[in-house]
């Protein structure tokens, strides 16, 4: 029997108190939904960041003989470790439609860390080898000398790799939420704050402009937008101006926080206080205002993340927004405009299970911060 | 510029604070679109007193007499409508502050400082007690790195805290000692006037004597001169060298301490001295005070 343990009085030093951060995340590891989305959206952004490693393939290589092959799912045994049969392709003489079977007599051997094509990582250093792939590309031939490919999630029309396509995809899908929840993040607070800080007319005048921008039906906006993109402009641009637009319409909900909020604090003895001292109306603002509430602009962020990344799907998707030979999420799925593409080749809707997965750990993420942040919680 | 002369309130020695017709008038607006100016009120009216060196004034007076108001407007935390706010710098210039531009107020802030009613709004409860304190020297540029943690340190200590104590959060601290760390805040710029906006009456009446004897204490050290705002006759009767009673934004009556109490001479001075309960069972407290007050305004005004 263990021998009772009297307590030893708490000595001075020993008495820390817990910082408001340090308890937002004892509540927010409470969060298990939360905690597990955050996990699964660290793994999604470190995917995204060694696009070239994790990705079998390069973001526009393309084995045109292999155009629609559906997913491989890899099978083991003991001769072969990792393997997939190889496809073979049959024409119907009927439809001419294509379609692929197995072939059991020749076998693609896969492996994990093997060498594959060469890619420049992030301009650091030249590497070959990728996380799995199929085994001595140069060996594995085919009867008429082009390597044996394999397809996890399955080929487009043009014999990309799916899979390929959706990490390098999220380099951009990812991103863009990101990029823009900074912009949202600049324009919100400085306009939101000057609102609530000046007060007076300029408040007045802030949020009649705050309430149009609202009353506008965002996607014919973003449809004007998007057309008024020049069609000559570099990858780069255009990815820039769509994180711009969807951005300068989303600050609004962010703005109205941070007024609502610093129109309670700014009339707190501690503003007066800073003012008195002698510091400017910035730092007051900035040093001793807003740090009253960071956890609710964070929250407020982390939910409005999903609504960036479907604003670039959609307008990607509605052939607006980035196009080919750009790879996001949405452009993957201008394929699958048609039924009968998407009745024919299902795996082409792999973009959207992404997006929803995202989104949904986006939205539970918000949730526990939003409980955790809450100093009112009993949880 | 030439100081005014102390003709208020009978200081022979040449006034650090000289306040002159101060007037702060809040407009009252009709509801609606198109909104007018339907009233004003007066929250002070034409306030005139000085402030000598080293002295202590009392501004006492009812609840919306206009004593806050007008602590807040010498300090120009508020911008008074009208009157003058002349304030001695060390250097011996004389500075009207209710006219100054803000540029010009900041560096005269490191002169006067003020400290609040409540002590728990009055410190922001995301920094720690050293950034709170410390904060006034990093504004004006004074210290920093080792030379602002060991001023901190030392005005910690000076006002009874430890200077670990630094490194926490103002919710970790008792009402009166977050006065002291309001009091430390104040006092590192070793400034010459501290306005101190009923800067006892937040608190227990147990501590309240230990925050007056430390305030005295650093007036003496210092040379520290108080505005000193309170409704408490009693604390103001232990603590200050004149006394100025104000009423409806107005001072009613200015002078010296003991002959407030002994020999009160307006009308309102006599109701709000006998308001005050007394710890001597015999003596009977005044509960008529609302109706003397009614009889007070009815009365043509002198």
């Amino acid at each position: 029997m263990p021998a009772a343990v009297t307590p030893a009085p708490p000595s001075e030093s020993s008495i820390s108190t817990l910082s408001q951060w340090a308890l937002i995340r004892r509540r927010f590891a409470h969060h298990q939904l939360a905690v597990a989305s955050l996990y699964l959206l660290a793994v999604l952004y470190v995917i995204a960041l060694g696009a070239e490693f994790f990705a079998p393939y390069p973001r526009q290589w393309r084995d045109l003989a292999r155009a629609y092959c559906p997913p491989q799912l890899p099978r083991f045994s003991p001769e072969h470790g990792i393997y997939v049969p190889a496809m073979k392709r049959q024409v119907d003489p009927l439809t001419f439609k294509k379609s692929y079977i197995e072939d059991p007599a020749q076998v693609v051997e896969l492996g994990v860390f093997v060498r594959g094509h060469t890619y420049e990582f992030w301009g650091l250093f030249t590497w070959d080898r990728h996380f799995f792939g199929v085994k001595d590309p140069e060996e594995n031939l085919r009867a008429d000398g082009t390597p044996r490919t394999f397809f996890y999630l399955g080929a487009d029309k043009y014999g990309q790799d799916i899979l390929s396509r959706l990490i390098y995809g999220s380099r951009i899908s990812l991103s863009v939420g990101l990029v823009s929840i900074a912009v949202t993040f600049l324009l919100g607070v400085t306009i939101g704050g000057i609102s609530g800080y000046v007060g007076g007319g300029v408040d007045n005048f802030i949020q009649r402009v705050i309430e149009v921008i609202n009353a506008f039906p965002q996607i014919p906006l973003w449809l004007a937008f998007g057309a008024v993109l020049p069609a000559d402009w570099s990858p780069l641009s255009t990815y820039f101006a769509i994180t711009l637009v969807l951005s300068l319409l989303g600050w609004t909900g962010l703005a109205r926080v941070v007024r609502g909020k610093i129109l309670s604090l700014r009339e707190e003895d501690y503003a007066m206080a800073a003012r008195l001292l002698g510091a400017s109306h910035t730092r007051v603002l900035f040093r001793h205002l807003l740090p009253g509430f960071t956890s609710h602009i964070i929250v407020v962020l982390t939910m409005s993340v999903p609504a960036m990344i479907l604003g670039e799907t959609s307008l990607s998707f509605l052939q607006l927004g980035l196009r080919p030979p750009i790879v996001s999420w949405g452009v993957m799925l201008q394929d699958c405009l048609s039924i009968q593409t998407v009745a024919n080749y299902p795996w082409l809707l792999m973009p959207v299970v992404l997006i929803v997965l995202t989104v949904l750990c986006f939205n539970f993420l918000g949730d526990g911060l939003r409980d955790a942040a809450d100093p009112y919680s009993t949880k | 510029m030439n100081a005014p002369n102390g003709h208020v309130g009978a200081v022979t020695v040449q006034p650090l604070l000289s306040v002159r017709g101060l007037c702060k008038h809040f407009p009252v607006m009709s509801r609606g679109f198109c909104s007018k100016v339907v009233a004003v009120v007066k929250a002070v009216d034409d306030v005139s007193f000085d402030l000598a060196p080293s002295e202590t004034l009392g501004l006492v007076g009812e609840s919306g007499s206009g004593k806050t108001t007008t602590a807040r407007c010498v300090l120009r935390a508020i911008d008074p409508s009208a009157g003058e706010v002349f304030f001695r710098l060390p250097d011996g210039r004389m500075v009207d502050l209710a006219t100054l531009p803000a540029r010009e107020l900041k560096p005269i802030r490191q002169h006067a400082q003020m400290v609040f009613q409540d002590p728990y709004s009055s410190l922001n409860p995301r920094m720690t007690v050293g950034d709170i304190v410390g904060e006034p020297l990093v504004i004006h540029g004074l210290a920093r790195g080792e030379e602002l943690e060991v001023r901190v340190a030392e005005v910690l200590a000076r006002v009874g805290l430890k200077p670990e104590h630094r490194l926490r959060y103002p919710h970790a601290f008792s009402g009166w000692q977050r006065q002291r760390i309001g009091i430390a805040r104040a006092l590192i710029m070793k400034p010459s006037l501290i306005v101190c906006d009923e800067a006892t009456s937040a608190l227990d009446v147990s501590v309240q004597a230990q925050v007056l004897d430390l305030l005295k204490e650093l007036q003496r050290e210092f040379r520290l001169t108080y505005l000193f705002v309170a409704h408490n006759l009693d604390v103001v009767r232990n603590f200050c060298d004149r006394v100025a009673v104000m009423r409806k934004g107005r001072i009613v009556e200015l002078a010296p301490t003991t002959q407030i109490f002994a020999a009160p001479q307006h009308a309102y001075t006599k109701i709000l001295l006998s308001a005050v309960p007394s710890p001597d069972p015999d003596v009977r407290m005044n509960f008529n005070v609302g109706e003397e007050l009614a009889k007070l305004d009815a009365a043509p005004q002198p």
